[in-house]
């Protein structure tokens, strides 16, 4: 018995050794900066410690605007990119003729660079001296009146932003769901095509359960991505988020670390753990509700 | 309600692109199935039964001809509005739903008129459930059932909307022995209290002989022979429908009739009149062998197996097509095991003849 345990131990001595080093150990380390207030990387000296950190970052209006983007980001594309993704791959998955081709023309966002992306959604919506962009000239054409998408208002912004990142994130999820609508054995729609069941149903009763540990799946990653959203906005605002007012709390923790007005390591470190906490109790919610929704 | 089939004909398109023919899986068919009979399909894998059971169910549509139920024409009526309970083969319970769950979903499904009340659903399931007898189950999911448990589930679920036919497809298939016994009497108990038209598929000859009214014998999309189980066994119309029927299988022996005298080899084993010199098969079923001293057939004895109320005597000869030939005797009689051959005559009414080439029965005079 002993043995076995030793062994069982030495399989997993990889993992925990990789796990603690670059997972627990900086996170615990994290934890003890945002403690201390005004440590210093180089002399490695605080003032002292307390929970000065915390009220800094959670009375900046660049943190709150921060925070505030962030969950805007999350509550808005998690929803719509997963149900897209749904009515994607159902839509891909009732064809028969080119759905290869189809599959692969969804997928590719997801093989292109999150920059080159982004330099296209600029062509598309920046307004420049030459240029009002793409999309304006389409809103132009049908009687409207131009919109700064980048350097505008700030719904524009938000929409650019949440639009980009639902693109970027779409085809992983129809990758995902298309197989797992290909998963459901036939044999329960031909049940329930037998006894007379309709379209709507059957989708509601049958396939939404059946394919429900992906779709829990997808939501669980959508959130934690989204709330980790930071190179998107960069490749659509440039670095200077905070000037744009489109930073995310990821973000934030990169500006009060290496930014303009970087150089304060507690700062970043009480940002992170707050990123820490909401993720964890998002996370947490998501579990509880899907113990009841979700089928294995 | 009876159920007529009129020149039923499903043709798949050939997937092989050098040989473009398409694969007739049903061909021709056309049978009535009287009301309120249980019905067998039977025939080896891909003879078209299951393609057959999907047509009427109307999953799949005939490349021409016609399914009526009673005096409707079903044939273009799609698969919820023909009024038929299916039972697959796989069960395809839901999984995630309890058992209620799983036997009321055809009742939710009801819309306009037919649409019943909470109460009536549950009344409904719990008289469904009743006839199977899984009413201790039914707050229990598919997958903490029994795989017998779990059929009785599907047939439940099939009857809870009262269907006018009930189709089962390979109801025993994913069952052991022992509950396949079983479950076949509870089938036919069902069958017999609803007195439903019921048309279930099987590849096993014992199963579709032992609970059906009628069997259906097919083979390559072709019906061999319809008729009461017994009939068809007694009197097989073709040497596949000689072979596929009864355990242990005929034994098949390559013969000729030489002047009204029936040879397997050199021996003579019967006298038959009204036959021309022929090459023939010749086809005994295991218990038309009479075991008899000077009989006329001598085999060579293999082997004797004590069965209790039988023996299976196992013996070979030259001309038998069958590696070894099986001979169900009675008890009573003493076989000399020590000896090398053994000596049978045989009961005419149980020795077939087949046409050499067309493999159809030849029908003789004693």
């Amino acid at each position: 018995m002993e043995k076995r345990n030793l062994k069982g131990w030495l399989y997993l001595l990889p993992a925990i050794l990789f796990l603690g080093i670059f997972m627990v150990y900086p996170l615990v380390d994290v934890f003890i900066y945002s403690m201390e207030e005004g440590y210093n990387s180089a002399s490695q000296t605080s003032y002292g410690t307390g929970l000065y950190n915390y009220s800094y970052v959670l009375h900046d209006t660049y943190f709150l605007q921060a925070v505030k983007n962030t969950f805007i980001l999350v509550i808005i594309t998690v929803p719509l990119s997963t149900g897209l993704a749904l009515l994607i791959s159902m839509g891909l998955s009732s064809i028969k003729p080119l759905r290869n081709l189809y599959q692969t023309i969804y997928f590719l966002p997801y093989v292109t660079n999150t920059l080159a992306v982004g330099l296209v959604f600029m062509i598309l919506f920046k307004k420049t001296a030459y240029t009002d962009g793409m999309v304006n000239l389409l809103i132009r054409a049908f009687g409207g009146s131009s919109v700064d998408f980048i350097d505008g208002p700030y719904w524009a912004k938000m929409f650019v932003l949440c639009f980009y990142t639902i693109w970027i994130v779409l085809p992983f999820k129809i990758l995902i769901l298309t197989s797992a609508l290909a998963s459901v054995n036939p044999v329960y729609y031909n049940a329930a095509k037998v006894d007379g069941t309709s379209k709507g149903r059957i989708f509601r009763k049958i396939t939404l359960p059946m394919i429900s540990p992906m779709i829990f799946y997808l939501v669980i990653t959508g959130f934690i991505g989204a709330f980790k959203a930071y190179s998107d906005a960069v490749a659509l605002f440039g670095t200077n988020l905070n000037a744009a007012g489109m930073n995310t709390i990821v973000g934030y923790v990169y500006d009060m670390l290496y930014g303009n007005s970087g150089g304060y390591p507690s700062y970043a470190s009480a940002a992170a753990i707050i990123l820490f906490a909401i993720v964890m109790t998002i996370t947490c919610i998501n579990l509880l509700v899907s113990r009841k929704h979700v089928h294995y | 309600m009876k159920v007529v089939l009129q020149n039923l004909t499903k043709k798949f398109p050939s997937r092989n692109k050098k040989n473009p023919q398409d694969v007739i899986a049903v061909n021709d068919f056309t049978f009535e199935i009287p009301d309120g009979k249980l019905i067998g399909l039977l025939g080896p894998s891909g003879c078209g039964k299951s393609t057959t059971l999907n047509l009427i169910s109307g999953l799949q549509s005939p490349t021409s001809g016609k399914i009526y139920f009673g005096e409707d024409d079903v044939t273009d009526l799609p698969p919820e509005h023909r009024g038929v309970g299916l039972v697959f083969q796989s069960y395809a319970l839901y999984p995630h739903l309890t058992v209620r769950q799983n036997i009321m979903f055809p009742l939710q499904n009801l819309k306009g008129a037919q649409k019943l009340s909470k109460e009536q659903m549950a009344e409904k399931v719990l008289k469904a459930a009743g006839l199977v007898q899984i009413d201790e189950l039914l707050d229990r999911k598919p997958n903490e059932l029994s795989g017998g448990q779990q059929q009785r589930v599907a047939i439940a679920r099939a009857l809870v909307k009262t269907p006018r036919v009930l189709l089962l497809d390979e109801p025993l298939s994913n069952l052991d022995a022992r509950l396949r016994l079983q479950t076949r009497e509870e089938i036919r108990r069902i069958q017999k209290e609803t007195r439903l038209t019921t048309i279930f598929v099987t590849h096993d000859q014992e199963e579709a002989m032992s609970i059906s009214d009628m069997i259906v014998v097919m083979k390559d999309g072709v019906i061999q022979q319809i008729g009461k189980p017994q009939d068809v066994y007694d009197d097989p119309v073709n040497l596949f429908v000689a072979k596929f029927l009864g355990t242990p299988p005929i034994n098949v022996f390559d013969g000729r009739v030489v002047r009204g005298h029936l040879m397997i080899g050199n021996d003579d084993i019967l006298t038959v009149t009204n036959i021309p010199d022929q090459e023939v098969y010749v086809a005994i079923r295991p218990e038309g062998f009479i075991l008899q001293d000077d009989g006329p057939l001598c085999c060579n004895l293999s082997n004797v197996e004590v069965m209790g109320r039988d023996v299976s005597i196992v013996s070979t000869h030259e001309k038998s097509l069958n590696v070894t030939i099986r001979s169900i005797i009675d008890a009573d009689n003493p076989v000399d095991r020590e000896s090398d051959t053994v000596r049978f005559a045989v009961k005419p009414h149980k020795v077939f003849l087949f046409g050499k080439t067309s493999e159809e029965r030849i029908h003789f005079e004693v």
